[in-house]
């Protein structure tokens, strides 16, 4: 966003003229307080304010009052009426006046949030020349898409083509193709790059546990829950939603969907208010969503509805071209996090790699190389650091688990069990650290 | 650092730890036996974050570059319902809670490694403010803004490059 966007609050409590202006400091707003209206007009007069927060209540001049003369002087300015309770009438009063919104006393922090980022998108749309609009985009954070194979790069345009759009996308391929690696890149050359893309394993919930965590929950709606939790949907407001394994959706859970993609709105678990959110759909599945509504599992609207789009990412095996590039690309990224100097790798083993089959794909060849990096001799990967024989890595004899365990141990004794250290040399953070420690079960020898 | 409440040791070293670690200082944790039942509002049945934050000066005898409280009760500013932690801009105080952070309030279970996490995000993120930093758009940086507990698990507990950059030319620092 260029020019900071300004805000002035009007209210005549020190207190609530203090909390706000300290808010909206931290948030990166332009702030700006005034006691009473009068003082609020003086100020109008200098200066221009994109957003004016005025309490309805006020000695003097009220907030109604100041509303109607704000919108005489400049009607580009937004302005959102505080009321307390009782007098939520008067404020929708002001609504019919033209207030963008009113707010009661005391605040959700995440309506305040919510509100004043709705009212900040307004004035970033507004600003929005055409000049801009045109500008020339160029892919961003699609560095960590390997591969130049004519399959991949075809995959790179299609994300380009749709990435501005809102269109749904369905993102097929076989396990391990990089089908969320594909959906980030999608949001992140999206204009909604600046709110969160929001993940939703649909295989790994029940039906009851889907729902309260695709929708929230009310609080009171569960024993123990004293407060209302968001539900995905809700969380994914202005950015992405992506519903890996969709194929695995119950018949019941699908008529839901579809209805929530229809309408942008839902009720929360226990709650009977109606939430919009706007947010994109992502979808990702390794199955053959076609055949199965040919077959009846998996409902036609729903499926025209989130395919308005379909990337499909080819198994490694069929674009066997990208497997050099991935083999650097993953000595590089392992080599670094593992603080070791960068290592090679011997031709014949980088041959039968690539005549190998994956049926894991691209993480499986990942893991591979992560396995071959720490049981080798440090120097180059050989042909029999790599478990290309008739055994696949599920049964060899070193898990990549123990191998990471092993790793951990190693460096916590070279630093002494110093954990910030450690953590570092490891290149995760300390609670990450911590929770592998946890995981292995790991202890300091006195 | 100020732990006002029942802490467990290992948790607050944990949490100091990862502070000095962030902003490369020493952090030292004073136990802290504030009576707080002077700042209970039993009408919101929360404790008042405002004068909370003005009391922490008077909590300790020595002297500190920042100093951040952190406690176990619902705290609440009148103009706000709640607030995880609130912090004046630029200046030497901070507080944070650990209270609705927590998962089962949520109707979640209990998860000791998500509480540590969120807590030192947050601690992380309020001192931040008192070196004055604002909010951040990247999604991973720690001084993005979070209103919801699960909103401060997208984040990670470090401050992005940019952030990381502002605070190292702070001309406060000593
Ligand atoms: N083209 C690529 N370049 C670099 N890394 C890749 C590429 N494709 C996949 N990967 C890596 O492989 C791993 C698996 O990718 P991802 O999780 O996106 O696959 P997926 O298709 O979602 O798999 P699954 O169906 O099992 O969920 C990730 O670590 C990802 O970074
Ligand atoms: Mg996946
Ligand atoms: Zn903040
Ligand atoms: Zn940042």
């Amino acid at each position: 966003m260029a020019d900071k966007i300004s805000i002035l609050i009007v209210d005549d409590e020190d207190s609530v003229r203090d909390s706000l202006l300290n808010w909206f400091l931290e948030d990166g707003y332009e702030v700006e307080a005034a006691e009473n209206a009068k003082k609020a007009l003086q100020l109008l007069e200098e200066r221009n304010f994109n957003i004016i927060l005025a309490d309805i209540k006020m000695p003097g001049m009220d907030g109604l009052e100041l509303h109607r003369r704000i919108r005489s002087l400049n009607r580009e300015t937004i302005v959102i009426i505080m009321t307390a309770f009782a007098s939520v009438e008067t404020a929708v009063q002001a609504l019919k006046d033209g207030a963008f919104d009113y707010v009661t006393k005391p605040f959700d922090p995440d309506d305040l949030s919510h509100l004043i980022r709705n009212a900040a998108s307004q004035i970033a749309l507004r600003n929005e020349n055409e000049a801009l609009k045109e500008r020339v985009t160029t892919l961003e954070e699609v560095d960590d898409i390997i591969g130049h194979s004519e399959a991949i790069v075809r995959v790179l345009q299609h994300i380009e083509s749709v990435a501005q759009s809102n269109a749904s996308v369905i993102i097929t391929g076989e396990s391990g193709t990089g089908k969320e690696l594909v959906a980030r890149a999608i949001h992140a050359n999206s204009s909604r790059k600046y709110f969160p893309m929001i993940s939703v394993h649909c295989g790994a919930l029940t039906e009851s546990l889907l729902e309260s965590e695709l929708f929230g929950h009310e609080k009171g709606a569960f024993t123990g829950a004293t407060f209302n939790r968001k539900g995905r949907f809700e969380m994914a407001d202005g950015g992405t939603i992506f519903l890996d394994e969709i194929a695995t959706i119950s018949p019941k859970m699908q008529i839901e969907l579809l209805r929530v993609l229809e309408t942008k709105s839902f009720v929360r678990v226990g709650g009977n208010r109606e939430i919009t959110s706007d947010f994109r759909v992502i979808c990702a599945t390794n199955r053959d969503l076609a055949a199965m509504v040919r077959n009846g599992t998996f409902r036609e609207d729903l499926y025209y509805r989130l395919n308005v789009v379909n990337i499909d990412i080819p198994p490694l095996r069929e674009r066997t071209d990208d497997i050099p590039l991935l083999v650097n690309h993953f000595i590089r990224k392992y080599c670094t996090s593992m603080s070791r100097d960068l290592i090679t790798i011997e031709p014949s083993a980088l041959k039968h790699l690539e005549k190998f089959e994956f049926p894991g794909n691209v993480r499986e060849l990942e893991n591979m190389i992560e396995r071959a990096i720490v049981i080798g001799n440090g120097r180059e990967i050989k042909l029999k650091d790599l478990p290309l024989g008739a055994e696949t890595p599920e049964n060899s004899v070193e898990s990549l688990d123990e191998l990471e365990k092993r790793h951990i141990e190693q460096i916590l004794l070279k630093y002494n069990w110093n954990i910030s250290r450690s953590a570092r040399a490891l290149s995760v953070d300390r609670v990450t650290l911590y929770n592998k420690i946890k995981k292995y079960d790991l202890r300091q020898k006195e | 650092m100020l732990s006002c409440g029942s802490f467990d040791r290992g948790f607050l070293k944990k949490v100091s730890g990862a502070v000095e670690d962030e902003y490369r200082c020493q952090v030292i944790t004073e136990e802290c036996h504030l009576d707080l039942s002077p700042y209970y509002n039993p009408a919101r049945r929360q404790y008042d974050g405002d004068r909370l934050l003005n009391q922490i000066p008077a909590c300790t005898t020595s002297e500190y570059f920042k100093i951040i409280g952190l406690f176990r009760v619902d705290l609440y500013i009148p103009i706000l319902t709640y607030i995880f932690g609130q912090a004046i801009l630029g200046r030497q105080l901070a507080i944070a809670s650990v209270f609705r952070l927590r998962n089962e309030l949520y109707g979640l279970k209990q998860d000791d490694d998500i509480l540590l996490s969120r807590t030192i995000k947050e601690v992380i993120h309020e001192l931040g403010h008192t070196f004055g930093l604002v909010h951040c758009h990247n999604l991973s940086c720690v001084m993005r803004s979070s209103t919801y507990a699960e909103e401060i698990d997208l984040k990670g507990a470090a401050l992005c490059p940019s952030c990381r950059s502002i605070y190292l030319s702070n001309p406060t620092l000593p």
